[in-house]
């Protein structure tokens, strides 16, 4: 694979983690924002690569895992409506709501399709004039313009019966958030390269000044994430609170202006909540007001929905570096994949997650003997 | 065996689709056993047609498997249902290390159903079990109303002798053996995937589907000290190394760099936010072997065909009992636990 593999080196891992090693002289804490780095991370054992001196805190940014209980629960109620197609990306089928997840609800009977693009949903409004489409939009500003593009073209085709469950939220006001909380442990951010592919990175030097903190955007293989912590390790030692683009290869600093163009047109910035951080203003984005009638939280009317987030889920603390995820008490006894407690337990990518899927709980202080290989 | 040319004897020409009563056990029952089963996996003990098959009994042990088959597409790339259903099921037998004998088929049809198409299965069936040298026995055919099937399930169930004092099972292996896997992984899965309504991608990655009774038959004559084959299916390497941990109490360590995947699998995987560890196979197993005999077995899997591509990918260990562990390709370590259920391709 041109252009991944190259990016997985272990040689040139190895080098570049002795690098760190040689310019590190003291302790610093660096959070890298995205889920996706999370699972790199703890997928390759990147962090066993790195000095004692730094320390990953991971991140909110895994779209499943912030998305509130309340949406899901919406979701939820939504796609168990007689006559309504509920479309989704596949891994939120799994995340469970206050009662039940959307592969329950298919089990009893709802329809509910797993889609790879939000225009599939869009294809399918047209196909059933009968019925009605709902695609559940999340994510970063990374999935935000398929999701943007599919509400244009629906409008454009004139489609009454396409809406969709938006909760999209965006990395710049969590970060501020993130900075500005008494708790706080984070001295540096790898940023997310993908959500910077679109948006560019012009967002956050004002953000870098302000918090005197250096943001290095950052790709997702070991070599990416390798190179990324290595000039952030440069600036905090130089005391240089900088923005770097070590995502290059993708990353320009005015992103893509199209995608940027159709979001300014199908969005509006607005509050959002985030589960386990809490509400954080201006940090998502609703359907702006030309697209409204898109918005299936408007054409269906859920009520009666009551949400109560576990009290023994410390999701909050670990998202913002406070806690790491095995030293929750709940951590794999109450809280597991298969019954996540929180957020950071219920996607693949959230922090509690990945450390639980790698094993992050046991000691393996001898699995890494060789293997007897010819 | 031509599949795309083959024309439907006379007397099915009437029904170009199943009806329910080819199901009922009158004379359209018959007339699909005469003209069609029949003819497919003609042998002399499926030929009396009696309400069960009797066979002599062979001398050893017998090894006895089912196997359920409810795949979407019926035909994908490399292969169908009716060469699952034969292999799966010749091999669940073989990784005991036992010789397939018989099989028995039974299909649910969907009224509705091509005709044609169920020819198709059923002569891919026959050329499976050919290959395989098993002869299908006993079969039963029941219809279900249009609606309430996905056009064709078909279970399978197979006898197997094995010789006395052979003794390979998943709970059998010992801290210090060998990991050896027969050939690239994820074929089988990936190729599904390309064909799935609402995802078809141009790809010429095929099902590796195939018996691998003849592969463990020359594994086991290069030297018996096999502890434990498997034959990852679902849920792939991973599920079955885990399983085998967990039965065997021993700790698995594997070395991912070792674990060979063909680049459009790995294109494919890598596109969908999938590991191909976790993805399914239909002509590869697992053997862990005692160490001193690892390297001429793998030398014999490797002169077959279907285990070309062998290596070792790892060990077994006394530590981490029950847990998989694998060395990642930038020098890491990594645990690979059991899937909670399917793998669900990722927003971003």
């Amino acid at each position: 694979m041109k252009y991944v593999n190259e990016f997985r080196d272990g040689a040139i891992a190895q080098r570049m983690a002795s690098e760190i090693r040689r310019i590190v002289t003291r302790p610093w804490a660096i959070m890298e924002v995205c889920g996706g780095q999370t699972h790199s991370i703890i997928r390759n054992g990147i962090d066993q690569l790195l000095p004692e001196q730094i320390e990953l805190i991971h991140g909110p940014g895994c779209p499943v895992c912030v998305t509130p209980l309340e949406l899901i629960d919406k979701a939820l109620a939504i796609a168990s409506l007689p006559n309504v197609i509920f479309c989704s990306f596949g891994d939120m089928l799994r995340v469970p709501g206050s009662s039940k997840d959307l592969f329950r609800v298919k089990s009893e009977g709802g329809d509910v399709r797993i889609v790879y693009s939000p225009l599939d949903a869009v294809t399918l409004a047209r196909a059933n004039p009968d019925k009605e489409v709902v695609f559940f939009g999340i994510g970063f500003e990374t999935t935000a313009p398929p999701n943007a593009m599919a509400v244009s073209l629906a409008k454009k085709q004139g489609l009454k019966n396409f809406s969709v469950l938006v909760s999209h939220v965006l990395v710049p006001p969590a970060i501020e958030a993130i900075m500005s909380s008494p708790i706080n442990r984070v001295q540096a951010f790898l940023a997310a390269g993908h959500v910077c592919s679109v948006m560019g990175y012009w967002q956050y030097p004002p953000l870098a000044d302000r918090f005197r903190a250096p943001i290095v955007i950052t790709g997702f293989e070991p070599l990416d994430i390798l190179e990324g912590i290595r000039r952030t390790v440069t600036l905090l030692e130089a005391g240089e609170a900088k923005v770097d683009n070590a995502y290059a290869r993708v990353v320009s600093f005015e992103g893509n202006r199209p995608a940027q163009k159709i979001l300014e047109d199908v969005f509006e910035v607005t509050d959002r909540a985030w589960r386990g951080i809490g509400t954080i203003p201006q940090s998502g984005w609703r359907l702006s007001a030309a697209y409204r009638e898109f918005d299936a939280e408007q054409k269906f009317q859920v009520s009666g929905i009551e949400t109560q987030e576990s009290a023994l889920c410390r999701a909050g603390e670990v998202l913002q570096g406070a806690l790491k995820p095995n030293q929750c008490a709940a951590f794999g006894k109450e809280c597991t994949p298969r019954h996540p407690l929180g957020a950071t337990m219920v996607s693949s990518e959230g922090a509690c997650a990945a450390y639980y899927n790698y094993g992050r709980f046991i000691t393996l202080e001898k699995s890494a003997e060789a293997c007897p290989v010819p | 065996m031509n599949f795309e040319n083959w024309t439907c004897p006379l007397p099915l020409q009437d029904y170009p689709s199943v009806v329910i009563g080819h199901g009922g056990g009158g004379k359209l029952s018959a007339e699909l056993v005469e003209h069609l089963f029949l003819p497919a996996f003609r042998n002399s003990v499926l030929e009396n047609l009696g309400d069960s098959s009797v066979i002599a009994a062979p001398a050893g042990r017998l090894a006895f498997s089912t196997d359920s088959f409810v795949v979407k597409p019926l035909f994908f790339p490399g292969g169908s249902i009716g060469d699952l259903a034969v292999n799966g099921t010749v091999n669940d037998l073989a990784m005991s290390g036992a010789t397939p004998l018989y099989l028995s088929a039974g299909f649910i049809v969907e009224e509705g159903f091509p005709m044609t198409s169920l020819a198709q299965i059923v002569q891919r069936m026959a050329a499976a079990a050919e290959r395989a040298g098993v002869q299908v026995i006993t079969g039963d055919t029941k219809v279900v109303e249009r609606g309430h099937g996905d056009g064709c399930y078909i279970n399978t169930a197979g006898i197997g002798v094995l010789a006395d004092g052979l003794r390979i099972g998943p709970a059998l292996a010992q801290p210090g053996d060998v990991v050896i896997l027969s050939g690239s992984i994820g074929d089988h899965g990936m190729a599904i995937m390309s064909v799935r309504e609402s995802l078809e991608f141009e790809t010429t990655i095929e099902s590796d589907c195939a018996a691998l009774n003849g592969l463990v038959a020359d594994m086991l004559d290069a030297s018996a000290d096999i502890h434990v084959l498997r034959d990852p299916t679902r849920g792939g390497v991973a599920s079955s190394l885990n399983e085998i941990a967990g039965q065997s109490k021993v700790g698995i360590s594997i070395d991912e760099t070792k674990i060979p995947v063909k680049p459009e699998v790995a294109s494919a995987c890598e596109l969908l936010g999938m590991d191909p560890i976790y993805v399914a196979n239909e002509g590869k197993l697992l053997a862990i072997v005692a160490a001193h005999a690892a390297e001429a077995i793998l030398a014999r899997m490797q002169a077959h065909p279907l285990g070309a591509g062998a290596r070792i990918i790892g060990m077994v260990t006394a530590n981490h009992p029950g847990m998989l562990v694998a060395k990642t390709g930038i020098g890491g370590t990594r645990v690979i636990p059991m899937q909670i259920g399917e793998q669900l391709p990722r927003i971003c």
